[in-house]
C-alpha cells in the first residue's frame, strides 16, 4: 500500500513536470506563430502562400497525422489491458503513419526549393519553413522516442517505468497534433483563401 | 554554407589578438593550469569528480553555480573596469586602452555574462541551496535534470570564454539587435557565439525552472500548505513560472537569429522581407519578464531576512503573495519601453507607459511591507541588514528614475543615454546583486557550516554602497547631459571627462567591496574552528532550514518535518512544542556523470556550430542522445541511508550542541 502511494506520488511529479514541458514548449510555437503572422505578407516580390500551397496533400497529411494520434491512444488502451504485443502493434502503426507525415513534409520542402522557393527567398519563406519544420523535428524526435520506448518495452516488458514513458511519449504526440492542427489552420487554410 | 575545411572557419588568425585581449587571456590560461596543477598536486581529482562533478545533490549543485557565478562576476568586473578606465581617458586627442572595436565586445560581454553567468548563475545557486530545505524535503523533484541543468549552464559558461581566445565575441550590445548582429554586418564569428552560449544556458535554465515549479508544488513538508510557505520560495514559483513562460520566447528567437546567419533565412534581415523590430519586440517579450526573474527572488530573499533579524514575522504575508503574482503578470505587459521610439505611435507608448507605472504600485507594497515590518521589530544590524539597507536605498531611487523613463516623452529624451544604464545599473546591482550577497551571507552557516566574519562583512557592503552610489550618480547626470552608452571616445569641449573620473573611482570602491567579500570568506575559513555553527540556528531563525544541523546533512532532513503553522519553526521554538521523531529507512539519488556528457556534448555542439566545424556538433547531439537514453534505461539510481546511521548523525551532531 505504501509501495504503491509512493509510486503515484511520484508519477504525478513527471507528469506535472511533463506538462509544464509541453507548455514551454507551447510558448516556443506560440513565438513562432506570431513570427509566420508577422511575416506572411512579407513575400519579398516572389510567391505568395495562396500560389504555393496544394490543400489535397496538407488534408493528407493532416488525417494522417490525426489517425497516428487515434492509433498512439489505442495503444494506452493495451496498456490498461495489460497486452504487450498489442502495445508493439499500435506503437509500431503509430510510427508508420508518423514516417509517412514525415516524408510528405519532406517531399513537400524539396519540392519547394526545387522550384525555387526555399527559405532565402522571402521573409514569408523563412517563417514557414521554420515553422513547419520545428514541428517536423519534433515528430523526428517523437520517432525516434518510439524506437527507444518499444525496445524497453521488449526487453523489460510493461514495468512502471516504461508505461510512464508511454503515457508521456502520448501526451507529447497528442500536442504536435494540436500543433498541426493550429499549422493547417493557420498556414495553410488561411493561406489557401489569401487570407 | 557547409565547409569543406575539417576545421570550418578556425585559422590560426582566430587566435591573434590585441595587447589587452592578450593578457586576458593569459590570465585565464593560467588560472587553469594554477587549478590543474593543484589538484594534481593536492591528489584532488578523484575527490573533485566523485564528490563534486557527479553529484546530484542539490546543495553542491548550488554551491557550484555559486562558484561559477563568482568567477564570471569577477570575469565581467574586469570588463567594467577597462570600461571606466576606457571612458575616463579617451578624451580629444588620447584614444584609450582599447580599440573601438575591441571595446564593443568588451561591453558586449560585460553586459552578456553579468545577466546569463552572474546574476543567474547566483540566483540559481541559492534557489537550489535554500528552496528544498526551506519546503522540508531531502532534494528537488528531479535530480538527475538539476544537473544537467547545471552542466549546461557550465557549458553556456565555457563556449562564451572560450570566445576570449579563440576568434571574437560579439560586438552588438548584450542583447544583439539586428540588422547589426546579422552576418552582413558582424561577418566574424562573435554573435554565433553570443547565440549559442546563450542558447545552451537558457535551455538549462528553463529545465531549472519547470524542476523547481514541480518541486514547490509536490514536495513541500506535510501540513504546509501554498499559504503557509515562506515568502522566498513564494518569490522562486513567481519568478520560476516567469521562467517557463519567457525562456521558450528566447530559446526561439536566438534560434531565428542563427538561422539568419547560418542559411541564409530573411528573418530580421533588413531586407528580403525580414523585420529587424521584430527581433527587438520578441528579445523584450523575454527580456523584461528576465528581469523580474532576477528581482523577485531578491525580494524574497531580503524577506526573510527582515523577518529574521527583525524578530517579528513579515508584514502583511498575503499582500506581498498579491504583489508576486500582480507582478508575474504585469511583467509580460511592459516590454515596449524598451523601445518607446520605434515609432509605434503614441496609443501604443501610451499604454505600455502606463503599464509600467503600474508595475511600480506591487513593487512598492513590497518596500512598505518591509519597512513596517522592521517597524517596532527588534532588530539586530548583522551584514545581511546591511545590504537590505543599502538595497531600499538605492533601489527606491532607481525606481523612480524608472518611472521618469515610462514617460513615453521623457524616454524620447533619455533613451540610450548614461541615464538608462545607470537606472538599470541601480536595479540590478543594488536590487539583485546585493540580495544575492545578502542570502548568501545569510545562508552560509547552513551550508558549509562556519559563520562568516561579521565586521569584514559590514565593511563590504559599506564599500559596494558607497562605490555604487559614486560609480553611478555621475552617470545619471552625464545621460542628462546628453552622454550616450557604448561610447568609446568624446570630445573633451563636452567638458564629460571629470564625471567619468569620478565613475571610474566608484568601480575601483566597487572593486574592493567585492576584495573585502573574499577576505570575509577567506577569513572565516581560516578560522574556522572559532567561526564554527554549532547549533544549527545562529540567526535565531524562523523557517525550516535552520531546524537541521550545520552544514546540512546530504538527506537534509533525518526526519521529514510536519508543519503545523507558518513560521513554525519559530512557533516551534517560542512554544516549546514537542516533535515525535520517527525515523525510518531513506532512499537518495546515486550520483550520475551523464551531466557532464551532456555537458560535453553541448559545448561540442556549441563550438561546432560557432566555427562551422558541422563534425563536431553531430558528435555534440549524438553524445547528448545517448546520456540521455542510458539515464532512461538505468533503473539503479538510488541507495538507501539506514535508519541507524540517521540516528547516529543527528546524536553526533545535537549530542556535541548540548
Amino acid at each position: 500500500m505504501d509501495n504503491n502511494l509512493a509510486i503515484k506520488a511520484e508519477n504525478s511529479k513527471t507528469y506535472l513536470g511533463f506538462w509544464i514541458y509541453i507548455l514551454t514548449d507551447c510558448v516556443v510555437f506560440a513565438s513562432l506563430f506570431a513570427v509566420y503572422a508577422t511575416l506572411h505578407s512579407n513575400t519579398n516580390g516572389g510567391a505568395s502562400a495562396q500560389m504555393l500551397f496544394s490543400m489535397p496533400l496538407a488534408l493528407t497529411q493532416t488525417l494522417i497525422l490525426l489517425s497516428s494520434s487515434l492509433t498512439s491512444g489505442l495503444a494506452i488502451i493495451s496498456a490498461l489491458n495489460k497486452n504487450k504485443n498489442k502495445i508493439l502493434f499500435w506503437t509500431l502503426a503509430t510510427f508508420i503513419l508518423g514516417t509517412i507525415f514525415l516524408f510528405l513534409e519532406i517531399r513537400e520542402f524539396n519540392h519547394l526549393v526545387a522550384i525555387g522557393d526555399s527559405w532565402r527567398e522571402s521573409g514569408f519563406l523563412s517563417s514557414y519553413f521554420v515553422l513547419v519544420g520545428t514541428h517536423g523535428l519534433h515528430i523526428i524526435i517523437g520517432l525516434i522516442w518510439m524506437i527507444v520506448l518499444s525496445f524497453i518495452i521488449i526487453i523489460k516488458g510493461l514495468t512502471i517505468k516504461s508505461m510512464k514513458g508511454l503515457v508521456m511519449f502520448n501526451l507529447f504526440w497528442h500536442f504536435l497534433d494540436i500543433v498541426w492542427i493550429f499549422i493547417f489552420s493557420v498556414v495553410y487554410l488561411m493561406g489557401h483563401m489569401g487570407l | 554554407m557547409i565547409e569543406a575545411n575539417l576545421l570550418g572557419l578556425l585559422n590560426i588568425d582566430s587566435f591573434r589578438h590585441d595587447l589587452i585581449q592578450n593578457i586576458g587571456v593569459a590570465i585565464m590560461s593560467l588560472s587553469v593550469i594554477f587549478v590543474i596543477l593543484g589538484l594534481t598536486y593536492f591528489k584532488k581529482w578523484r575527490w573533485l569528480f566523485k564528490e563534486w562533478l557527479s553529484s546530484l545533490d542539490h546543495k553542491k549543485i548550488g554551491i557550484m553555480y555559486i562558484v561559477v557565478a563568482v568567477l564570471m562576476l569577477s570575469k565581467a568586473g574586469f570588463d567594467a573596469l577597462i570600461m571606466r578606465t576606457q571612458q575616463a581617458l579617451s578624451v580629444g586627442n588620447h584614444h584609450g586602452i582599447v580599440s573601438s572595436s575591441h571595446y564593443q565586445q568588451i561591453f558586449s560581454s560585460h553586459g552578456t555574462t553579468m545577466i546569463f553567468f552572474a546574476a543567474m548563475g547566483l540566483m540559481f545557486g541559492i534557489i537550489n541551496l535554500a528552496v528544498p530545505l526551506m519546503i522540508g524535503t531531502r532534494d528537488v523533484a528531479f535530480p538527475w535534470l538539476n544537473s544537467v541543468s547545471f552542466w549546461l549552464f557550465a557549458a553556456g559558461m565555457i563556449l562564451l570564454n572560450t570566445s576570449l581566445a579563440i576568434g571574437d565575441f560579439s560586438g552588438a550590445g548584450w542583447l544583439a539587435y539586428p540588422p547589426l548582429s546579422e552576418l552582413q554586418y558582424s561577418p566574424t564569428v562573435g554573435v554565433d557565439y553570443w547565440i549559442w552560449s546563450l542558447q545552451i544556458a537558457g535551455v538549462g535554465s528553463l529545465l531549472s525552472g519547470i524542476n523547481f515549479i514541480v518541486t514547490i508544488l509536490t514536495k513541500r513538508a506535510k501540513g504546509m500548505n501554498l499559504m503557509k510557505m515562506p515568502m522566498f520560495v513564494w518569490s522562486i514559483l513567481g519568478s520560476m513560472t516567469l521562467v517557463t513562460f519567457a525562456f521558450p520566447v528566447l530559446t526561439a528567437t536566438l534560434a531565428l537569429l542563427a538561422l539568419d546567419r547560418l542559411i541564409g533565412t530573411h528573418f530580421f534581415t533588413s531586407g528580403g522581407g525580414g523585420n529587424p523590430m521584430m527581433y527587438v519586440n520578441l528579445i523584450w517579450a523575454w527580456g523584461h519578464p528576465e528581469v523580474y526573474i532576477l528581482i523577485l527572488p531578491a525580494f524574497g530573499i531580503f524577506s526573510e531576512i527582515v523577518a529574521t533579524f527583525s524578530r517579528k514575522k513579515l508584514f502583511g504575508y498575503k499582500s506581498m503573495v498579491w504583489a508576486i503574482w500582480a507582478i508575474v503578470i504585469l511583467s509580460f505587459t511592459v516590454w515596449l519601453h524598451h523601445f518607446f521610439t520605434m515609432g509605434a505611435g503614441a496609443d501604443v507608448n501610451g499604454f505600455f507607459g502606463i503599464m509600467t507605472m503600474i508595475i511600480a504600485i506591487p513593487t512598492g507594497v513590497k518596500i512598505f511591507n518591509w519597512l513596517f515590518t522592521m517597524f517596532r521589530g527588534r532588530i539586530t544590524f548583522s551584514a545581511p541588514m546591511i545590504w537590505f539597507i543599502g538595497f531600499i536605498l538605492l533601489f527606491s531611487i532607481g525606481g523612480v528614475a524608472g518611472v521618469i523613463l515610462a514617460v513615453p516623452p521623457a524616454d524620447f529624451q533619455l533613451h540610450n543615454s548614461l541615464f538608462l544604464v545607470a537606472h538599470f545599473h541601480t536595479m540590478i546591482v543594488s536590487g539583485v546583486l546585493f540580495g544575492y550577497f545578502a542570502g548568501i551571507v545569510y545562508w552560509f552557516p547552513k551550508f558549509f557550516g562556519i559563520r562568516l566574519n561579521e565586521k569584514l562583512g559590514k565593511i563590504a557592503a559599506y564599500l559596494w554602497i558607497l562605490g555604487f552610489i559614486v560609480a553611478f550618480v555621475p552617470l545619471y547626470a552625464l545621460g542628462i547631459m546628453g552622454a550616450t552608452r557604448r561610447m568609446d571616445h568624446y570630445s573633451a569641449s563636452m567638458g564629460w571627462q571629470p564625471l567619468f573620473i569620478v565613475a571610474g573611482v566608484g568601480v575601483l570602491i566597487i572593486g574592493s567591496g567585492l576584495l573585502a567579500i573574499v577576505a570575509q570568506v577567506a577569513y572565516s575559513i581560516y578560522k574556522h574552528l572559532d567561526y564554527r555553527d554549532k547549533t544549527g540556528d545562529p540567526w535565531d531563525g524562523r523557517t525550516l532550514e535552520w531546524s537541521i544541523p550545520s552544514p546540512a546533512p546530504s538527506y537534509n532532513f533525518s526526519v521529514l518535518p510536519t508543519i503545523k503553522k507558518p513560521d513554525d519553526f519559530w512557533d516551534l521554538k517560542q512554544t516549546n512544542r514537542k516533535v515525535e521523531l520517527n525515523y525510518s529507512d531513506i532512499s537518495m539519488p546515486k550520483n550520475s556523470y551523464l551531466g557532464l556528457f551532456i555537458s560535453a556534448g553541448a559545448f561540442s555542439f556549441g563550438f561546432g556550430v560557432v566555427w562551422h566545424i558541422f563534425w563536431l556538433s553531430i558528435i555534440g547531439l549524438i553524445l547528448i542522445f545517448s546520456s540521455i537514453i542510458i539515464r532512461t534505461l538505468d533503473e539503479n539510481t538510488e541507495y538507501i541511508i539506514t535508519k541507524e546511521s540517521l540516528i547516529r548523525d543527528d546524536m553526533k551532531f545535537y549530542g556535541e550542541a548540548k
